[in-house]
């Protein structure tokens, strides 16, 4: 996005706004550094020898490097399957819910619809009252779905922000006088959709397809509480038992020479661990960040 | 919300009178349209399951549900759990961690996204705008188990940096995870950390649609840069701050429930239990679970929300002109 909208100044600069600029710069600066330095520290310490974390020796830049931390990760089994199962999760979550955003929003977007002020009603209440956890995990239960795949999958599959914002991203660009001539040619509804919106809607459902995407790949609660089968588990949630309860089994580490230098491996992991959870959103997202913020603003601006 | 109905009703009578100059009775319009609706049936359907049921579940909060029964069978009760809740000792306890909590992080994190959008703004060199864009809105790609797995480790009272920091001033290492009186700042400020920049999105949209035409008139006018910011800048994004801060404090009861849990432990469990966690608790974490009792306190929980926003949204449109409805 480009911030520089003001126009260039056709006046000298005064003494006291160039003050404000350059505090201006600096402060966005420091702030900058300071939302990355955790992130170069976690990434230096997952590279460091283990010993020189565990005494404080890394404050930038990694100390006595060592790969050991991240060989002793890919060991670990559950969290390969947890890997696979986010990304079960992630890509069968981001269709499903994307194919039925665009159903919830294109009939929504559509002028003289009888109902559709009705309808949205019913979307747009669910953002503010909802039955609670219990009521819905008792749902969840009563479908059937406890301990599946689809439990994860199917109570995310709509979110009502989303089709706010697709819903306004069709207002926007897909004009009336499109669907007349389309009218005139002797399309349907459906006709027009898969013909001319879809193709038109590309932006809108790369948007949609990677906000749910990112929103399974994050989640863990859900996972949590329909879950026990550990098969099942997404990343998430083995992340949890390692980084913040403190649960490493050690004889999930299979290597003996190992496991004398547990304690400090066991440290060690949480950091490696870290990084190689964070890389994948972060791989993906400079290549989005464009759509993201057009969809956010798109349903900022409108919604 | 409302910008767009505005728009949207004074471009829309034309097409309404012409869709019934054509002479179409309800009936016929609505099965001209039959395919929209088979469209929206689909999402319908998953409403009715997973947003509507769950709704109607919440009548276990009045009866003593057991799973034999089902939620029809059950006992009614009457207002017996509710009333359990606000008598028993955890009720302002709950009451005011939750609350605490929410303010502290709207005071403290709503007015930083804000600050942020208008110094992007004003920055002119675009390699600088867009890099420090593209690093502030990179926590908020980073899931919360792994925001407070990296809070762990920074605080960590052996080998996180934090302790260090603090030993370098003499101070002894401090389990600031463990401890009720940080738990908040740990949590707000981490959440300012991972959420600020991308927040800031919303404003700087705001931001863009200001006519260059009112900066320059402004300049002519000899204003300065904090004058434009304050006359000019500011004004554009007041509709956008109201909003958010409406639904910000209809969520007043709800706070980052997911993150609290993660973070919550045995030792600081004075600060951080709130009323969802708690719910949670009673539901999921205990030998018997008491669904009806977790269900009336969420219940409680929600209708106090819906009440708060009901309020905050009639205030706004009393006295700062823009509202959700």
């Amino acid at each position: 996005m480009t911030t520089t909208t003001q126009a260039p100044a056709p006046v000298r600069e005064t003494r006291s706004d160039r003050i404000v600029m350059i505090c201006n710069y600096a402060a966005l600066g420091l702030f900058t550094l300071a939302v990355l330095y955790p992130l170069v520290y976690v990434f230096s310490a997952s590279l460091s020898d283990p010993k020189n974390v565990a005494s404080g020796k890394v404050w930038l830049w990694p100390v006595g490097f060592s790969l050991d931390a991240f060989k002793a990760v890919f060991d670990y089994g559950s969290i390969v399957s947890g890997f696979s199962n986010s990304l079960i999760y992630a890509i069968g979550g981001a269709l499903l819910a994307t194919v039925l955003t665009l159903f919830a929003a294109y009939p929504l977007s559509r002028q003289g619809l009888p109902g559709k002020g009705l309808i949205m009603a019913l979307f747009v209440f669910t953002m503010m009252f909802s039955g609670g956890l219990i009521p819905t995990y008792l749902v969840v239960d009563r479908v059937g779905l406890l301990n599946t795949r689809w439990a994860i999958i199917l109570p995310a599959a709509l979110a009502v922000w989303n089709v706010i914002i697709t819903r306004t991203y069709f207002q926007v660009t897909i004009p009336e006088e499109l669907l007349e001539a389309a009218r005139v040619d002797g399309c349907s509804d459906f006709g027009f959709f898969w013909r001319v919106v879809l193709p038109l809607s590309k932006p809108i459902v790369a948007v949609n397809m990677l906000f749910y995407a990112v929103a399974q790949w994050n989640s863990w609660f859900s996972a949590l509480i329909y879950l026990t089968n550990e098969h099942l588990f997404p990343l998430q949630l083995v992340l949890r038992q390692i980084l913040i309860q403190h649960n490493v089994d050690p004889s999930q580490i299979r290597d003996t020479s190992e496991l004398i230098r547990l304690k400090e491996l066991q440290e060690q992991l949480k950091f490696s661990l870290i990084v190689i959870a964070t890389i994948p959103p972060l791989l993906i997202y400079p290549f989005v960040q464009k759509h993201f913020v057009k969809g956010a603003m798109i349903g900022s601006l409108k919604g | 919300m409302t910008t767009e109905t505005l728009v949207r009703r004074s471009a829309n009578p034309a097409r309404k009178t012409q869709a019934k100059q054509q002479g179409l009775g309800l009936g016929a319009r609505m099965r001209r349209h039959w395919q929209l609706y088979a469209m929206l049936a689909i999402p319908l359907v998953w409403l009715a399951i997973f947003a509507y049921w769950p709704m109607y579940g919440v009548v276990i909060a009045f009866k003593d549900y057991n799973v034999v029964d089902g939620i029809l069978g059950s006992r009614w009760v009457g207002l017996k759990h509710f009333e359990r809740f606000v008598e028993s000792y955890q009720f302002w306890r709950l009451i005011r961690n939750t609350v605490v909590l929410h303010v502290y992080e709207l005071v403290a994190t709503f007015p930083l996204p804000i600050i942020l959008a208008l110094g992007l703004n004003m920055v002119r060199r675009r390699w600088y705008s867009r890099s420090v864009q593209l690093i502030t809105y990179a926590p908020h790609f980073i899931s919360t188990v792994v925001v407070v797995g990296l809070i762990v480790v920074l605080v960590d009272p052996n080998t996180g940096v934090a302790n260090q920091l603090l030993g370098l001033f003499g101070l002894g290492p401090v389990d600031l995870l463990g401890n009720p009186g940080s738990f908040r700042h740990l949590y707000v400020w981490s959440g300012a950390w991972q959420t600020m920049g991308f927040s800031a999105i919303i404003y700087l949209a705001a931001l863009t649609s200001v006519s260059p035409e009112l900066h320059e008139a402004a300049i002519v006018d000899g204003a300065s840069r904090l004058r434009r910011i304050w006359h000019v800048d500011l004004p554009a994004i007041r509709p956008v701050a109201v909003i958010l801060l409406i639904l910000n404090i209809g969520s007043i009861l709800s706070v980052g429930f997911e993150k609290v849990l993660l973070m919550q432990n045995s030792l600081n469990l004075e600060a951080s239990e709130v009323i969802d966690t708690y719910v949670y608790k009673l539901g999921f974490a205990s030998q018997v679970p008491q669904f009806s009792y977790a269900t009336a306190i969420g219940l409680f929980r929600s209708v106090v929300g819906l009440v708060l926003l009901v309020l905050a949204n009639t205030f706004a449109r009393k006295f700062a002109k823009s509202s959700l409805w």
